[in-house]
């Protein structure tokens, strides 16, 4: 379970989290949506380390995120993240691409690291493009690719930070139906996203996140559906 | 920390030798620039082959030692009668040797400019000389002005290579007064400042420029 | 013209031109060997969080980029020997190449690591990395090949270089064994064209040697 307890983050002189409280229990597909600035895209960044916090406290599976003693090398093995700018290591083909984690920090050995990496590119509809490099896919290929390469860790968490924004409209479908079929596999899921569809149908609570708070946070009928804040209101209006 | 050795008469000495060193750098950019821009234009302008052939023969410039050339060209200048001082002949060594490189910038800064951008122009009625003097110019000005910098720099530096064919210029002068004073340490010290005076704000102007210009 | 073309004794010496290339070629090698730990060494230096480190190397870089580098191997050779350093000219050669080479490449090693986006070690580090495995796996190699060309280019400017040998006479390169003939036989453009000829020999066949390399270890 993925307890967020009151926490802050400021950069500098402004504050982006200002006190946010949230519980993600394991199975669960959690959504957070809202406006750009609004704070969800730091607050994942928080979960798995990236960024610090200033005040409160994030316990991942009981152990202080940000505390001095963790290993967060360790902590990042359970916690899968992937980035709206999927980041592929272009000196590095697409299989060898989703093996470099397992070999290097499970201590995986080459055979078995190149097994995993097979299925797990299986899995998201890439088997056939093993061997090419990440340059020669397209944009919603390498986000898959990216989610294979999360995946190859066996995580306990995965988050995702608005992962189809910076794709081009037609390939935004197989990325959603990738973290579609993870979610019916029973993954824990974080997703921060600006596709309120897909966050009304896959999740099983969504967050709507304004100026650093959560305004609203239930069921997807209840925040959708039938938001109560002006705000939830305002925001929904906005992206429709 | 002055050593009464190296007296201000050296100081004098070498400065005049800084004025041939500038003097070197002023034919040697000048006549490299002609020739580079020319041959930058015709290389981006002719077709393969003889583009290929031209962008050959100049690199043979960039791809033998400068002193080499330097010493090739004063040996063979009385062979053909011609007879120039040292001066002369490392004007002409090093404006070739500029023009080679100058040539590169020029070609790389004209085909940098869109040909979408130069053919809008065209449409608007203007002609080809337009084009190349409203548009081409100073976009590969752009472009090129920072590696351009960064050549005549280069130059005033190799300059002082033409010490071996006798032209007293400032590194030249600088070995004088050792040789007189026996403080190496000093005296290179006091040359390389002058190098560095010299060059340090230009290259800073150069990057500066550079910077701006590619936030624009 | 009255100046009659002996070219014969050139080729005869062509052995003695060639031994010379060797020397130039090991000391083009040598001497951007050195450069290219001195310039990790000067980048690492400029970013430091040690004022003196960035200053010094601040000072290193600037030195070595707006002065000749025919006064930086004077230095080498007049100037350390009134420190009580004494380099002959092979050393002295090598160390003032060496010191000019290093500056540009270090600039050349900070702009290739500002070309690395940062996403690429958080990607790396989000998997669970350590900060020794994303520089070895993900950083440096992009690194590389980022800065490789740079860097042969380097050594055939450091290859053009070498000629200076002749101002400290240096006698066992290209250069200075044709000075060595030429003096000999004042047959200064015969062996000199020759030895052009040599260079750009030496310049083109690194330059192709630079590419197979590439296109051997670069696949994408």
């Amino acid at each position: 379970m993925i307890e967020i307890q009151d926490v802050r983050k400021s950069f500098g002189p402004l504050e982006v989290l200002k006190g946010v409280s949230m519980n993600v229990e394991r199975g669960e597909v959690v959504s957070v949506i809202g406006g750009s600035g609004s704070g969800k895209s730091t607050l994942l960044m928080c979960i798995n380390g990236l960024e610090g916090i200033e005040g409160g406290r994030i316990l991942v599976d009981g152990t202080d995120v940000h505390a001095r003693g963790t290993n967060l090398n360790k902590l990042r093995r359970k916690i899968g993240i992937v980035f709206q700018q999927w980041n592929a290591f272009p000196h590095l083909t697409v299989l060898e691409n989703v093996m470099l984690a397992p070999r290097r920090v499970l201590g995986k050995s080459r055979a078995e690291a190149e097994a995993i990496a097979i299925e797990k590119l299986t899995h998201v509809g890439l088997k056939d493009k093993l061997f090419g490099y990440p340059s020669r896919l397209s944009g919603g290929q390498q986000q898959r690719m990216a989610i294979a390469r999360a995946l190859a860790m066996s995580p306990d968490y995965m988050l995702f930070d608005e992962v189809t924004s910076a794709l081009d409209p037609q390939l935004v479908g197989e990325v959603l139906d990738t973290m579609r079929m993870l979610s019916s596999e029973g993954m824990t899921m974080v997703v921060v996203t600006h596709e309120i569809r897909f966050a009304r149908d896959v999740s099983n609570r969504v967050a709507f996140v304004h100026r650093g708070r959560i305004h609203e946070i239930g069921s997807p009928e209840q925040v959708i559906n039938n938001p109560r804040r002006a705000e939830t209101i305002e925001f929904l209006k906005s992206v429709r | 920390m002055f050593n009464a050795t190296v007296s201000a008469h050296d100081i004098l000495f070498m400065l005049r030798g800084a004025a041939v060193t500038l003097g070197l750098t002023f034919w040697a950019v000048l006549g490299g620039t002609l020739l580079g821009v020319g041959f930058g234009l015709l290389r981006a302008s002719l077709p393969g082959w003889p583009s290929l052939a031209l962008g050959l023969i100049l690199d043979i410039f960039r791809s033998v030692p400068l002193l080499i050339q330097i010493i090739l060209a004063n040996a063979f200048a009385p062979l053909v009668g011609i007879d120039l001082d040292g001066f002369t002949i490392a004007c002409i060594v090093l404006a070739v040797y500029g023009a080679a490189y100058c040539t590169e910038i020029v070609r790389a800064s004209v085909l940098a400019v869109p040909l979408a951008t130069r053919r809008a122009a065209r449409s608007l009625g203007m002609t080809w000389s337009d084009d190349l003097v409203a548009i081409v110019f100073p976009m590969a000005l752009r472009v090129g002005l920072p590696g351009w910098i960064g050549l005549a720099l280069g130059l005033m530096k190799d300059s002082s290579l033409v010490l071996w064919i006798g032209v007293i210029e400032l590194l030249r002068a600088a070995q004088i007064v050792i040789t007189r004073t026996q403080e190496p340490l000093l005296v290179l010290g006091v040359a390389g400042a002058i190098y560095f005076l010299i060059s340090f704000p230009i290259a800073r102007i150069g990057e500066w420029l550079e910077r701006r210009w590619r936030e624009q | 013209m009255n100046y009659s073309f002996h070219w014969r004794p050139v080729f005869e010496s062509l052995p003695l031109l060639l031994g010379g290339c060797l020397v130039t070629v090991e000391i083009a090698a040598l001497s951007t060997a050195i450069a290219i730990v001195l310039g990790v060494a000067l980048a690492f230096g400029r970013i430091s969080g040690s004022k003196t480190a960035a200053w010094f190397a601040l000072g290193w870089i600037e030195f070595g980029r707006n002065t000749p580098g025919l006064l930086q191997i004077y230095f080498a050779y007049f100037g350390l020997g009134s420190l009580g350093v004494h380099l002959n000219s092979y050393a002295a050669l090598t160390a003032g190449i060496a010191f000019n080479s290093s500056a540009y490449l270090a600039e050349i090693f900070r702009g290739g690591m500002r070309a690395i986006p940062a996403t690429q070690a958080r990607a790396a580090r989000s998997l669970g990395m350590t900060s020794w495995q994303t520089s070895r796996h993900v950083v440096l190699p992009q690194l590389f090949r980022i800065v490789y060309y740079p860097i042969t280019n380097q050594m055939i400017f450091a290859v053009l270089m070498t000629a200076l040998g002749l101002t400290v006479g240096l006698d066992t390169d290209l250069a200075g064994v044709t000075q060595q003939l030429n003096v000999l036989t004042y047959r200064t453009f015969e062996y000199f064209s020759v030895a052009a000829v040599l260079y750009y020999l030496i310049a083109k066949a690194m330059t192709g040697a630079a590419r197979l390399i590439a296109w051997r270890l670069f696949r994408y």
